[in-house]
């Protein structure tokens, strides 16, 4: 790993608990504690947290923010009625292509945005340069370190862990975040679970990390968010879709607002014309009845013979079997081949999500 | 800092033999090796009564990172397979040297043992 690698305020955290740092997008983080499975089933069953500092935080202020959003990203910030709602969009090219994911929370100040580590010099200089004729300021909130808290019992041991905050963990409902102080506390999150995402002063974040651990949270790594997000049928940005693949095949068609329609948003041309053409390939989800494990890349081979891929694919510790998400011909039917290591093996189609609050959801 | 046992031979795609009372041995994967995998999800065995010859494919390891390959580290028929890892893959990860063993050999060439590398040996070709 690079000597470089970028540490988040927790780091020291980290490898005192046990981590296994590895490589994301140029940051040192930890990939587990010990086991992935096991830290995957404590999210599912109680409360695990995650250092997502390295994510990109951006607030927009300005009279034309609204605008600017109704302009940059493919969903309507129109929809969000109140100061603290929140909603997921993809920020897409002209072509239609995703550039990136991402969470806008409207706030007092105007607007903050949540976007991903991976991609943060493309967006933010995409950003930037789509400020042009709109009256807003893009502020890079790289003070602030960011905490996932999730599972059916984050949201009660966060309120222990910091009593000042459970009047507003207990009234916050799902897809808000609101300010506290410097502090804002989000009930989002990337693994199907309920759970909290709380954004932070740096230098706040290792005393709340030992808070969090003295309520019992377990600490949980890069692996097990893996795992979780894919139960969940959730993308992971450059798997998933990237700015070649339009979110019409990446399961993201319910993130666009079409309505109203003199909403001119970037991609929005290029989308009508695939929506009206039919989409070719479309987002399914994929679940291995046998041994083995579906990885990223499998090739994938429809009834008729026409071709798709996998675009992410683990073994999920809910559901004890291999499940992928898959990219695939609009006419696939309930069950495709995908070349496992060599042999054409039958895998059974389903609708995503996989898992919801612990259970299988798919028939 | 990857567990290595004094008593056992190595080679360096990370298997490990345990020579046994009745003269057959035992083959699992290091410490290193489950380690760099990390979570064990399937373990597929060769048949019993399979003759291997050495660096043969002698099974596959599947973690939730990747799949990666067995080798038979000598010659020989195979007479016993774990069948525990059938249902707790994870021994692989918890008890590599133990109850992680992976399959047992009857050897055609026992002399092949003394082309193996020691603890010594294999320590230094990891690195250690």
């Amino acid at each position: 790993m690079a000597d470089t690698a970028l540490h988040t305020p927790l780091y020291a955290e980290h490898v005192a608990a046990g981590g296994k740092i590895v490589d994301f997008a140029g940051w040192a983080l930890p990939i587990h504690y010990g086991s992935q499975l096991k830290e995957h089933e404590t999210v599912r069953s109680d409360a695990g947290m995650f250092d997502v500092s390295h994510m990109t935080v951006v607030d927009l202020t300005g009279a034309d923010a609204k605008a600017y959003l109704q302009k940059l990203i493919a969903n309507d910030v129109d929809k969000l009625g109140f100061v603290g709602k929140a909603l997921y969009a993809g920020m897409l090219n002209p072509q239609g292509g995703v550039i990136d994911d991402l969470i806008v929370y409207l706030t007092d100040w105007g607007y903050r945005v949540v976007v991903n580590a991976a991609t943060r010099t493309k967006d933010l200089a995409w950003m930037q340069a789509q400020t042009a004729g709109f009256a807003v300021e893009l502020t890079v909130r790289d003070d602030l370190s960011m905490l996932a808290i999730q599972g059916p019992n984050a949201r009660a041991k966060t309120a222990a862990a910091r009593p000042q905050l459970a009047e507003l963990i207990q009234s916050l409902k799902v897809f808000q975040g609101v300010p506290v102080g410097n502090w804002f506390i989000a009930r989002t999150g990337y693994t199907g679970e309920d759970g909290l995402e709380i954004m932070l002063p740096d230098a706040d974040a290792p005393a709340f990390w030992r808070e969090l651990l003295a309520a019992g949270v377990a600490p949980t790594g890069l692996g097990a968010r893996d795992t979780l997000r894919l139960e969940a049928g959730m993308n992971l940005y450059g798997h998933d879709m990237d700015e070649t693949i339009s979110p019409l095949a990446a399961g993201m068609g319910w993130t666009i607002a079409w309505e109203p329609a003199s909403r001119d948003f970037i991609g929005r041309a290029a989308l009508e014309a695939e929506r009206a053409a039919g989409p070719a390939m479309q987002q399914v989800g994929l679940v291995l009845e046998s041994r083995g494990v579906l990885r990223e890349g499998m090739a994938v081979t429809a009834a008729d013979g026409s071709a798709g891929v996998i675009t992410s694919g683990t073994f999920s510790p809910t559901l004890k079997l291999s499940i992928a998400i898959a990219r695939v011909p609009a006419s696939t039917g309930d069950s495709v081949q995908v070349d496992l290591r060599g042999t054409s093996t039958t895998v059974r189609v389903v609708k995503l999500p996989f898992v919801r609050n612990g259970k299988q959801v798919y028939a | 800092m990857s567990l290595i046992l004094n008593d056992l031979k190595y080679n360096d795609s990370h298997e490990w033999v345990r020579v046994d009372a009745d003269g057959q041995v035992t083959v699992g994967i290091t410490d290193h090796a489950q380690e760099a995998l990390g979570d064990v999800v399937f373990v597929e065995l060769p048949a019993v009564g399979s003759e291997l010859s050495t660096g043969a494919s002698a099974g596959v390891v599947e973690s939730v990172k990747a799949a990666s390959d067995i080798y038979s580290p000598l010659d020989g028929v195979v007479t016993q397979i774990n069948e525990s890892l059938s249902l707790n893959p994870e021994l692989v990860n918890s008890d590599t040297y133990g109850e992680g063993w992976m399959f047992r050999l009857q050897l055609s060439n026992p002399a092949q043992l003394d082309s193996m590398l020691d603890a010594a040996g294999y320590t230094q070709a990891i690195g250690g």
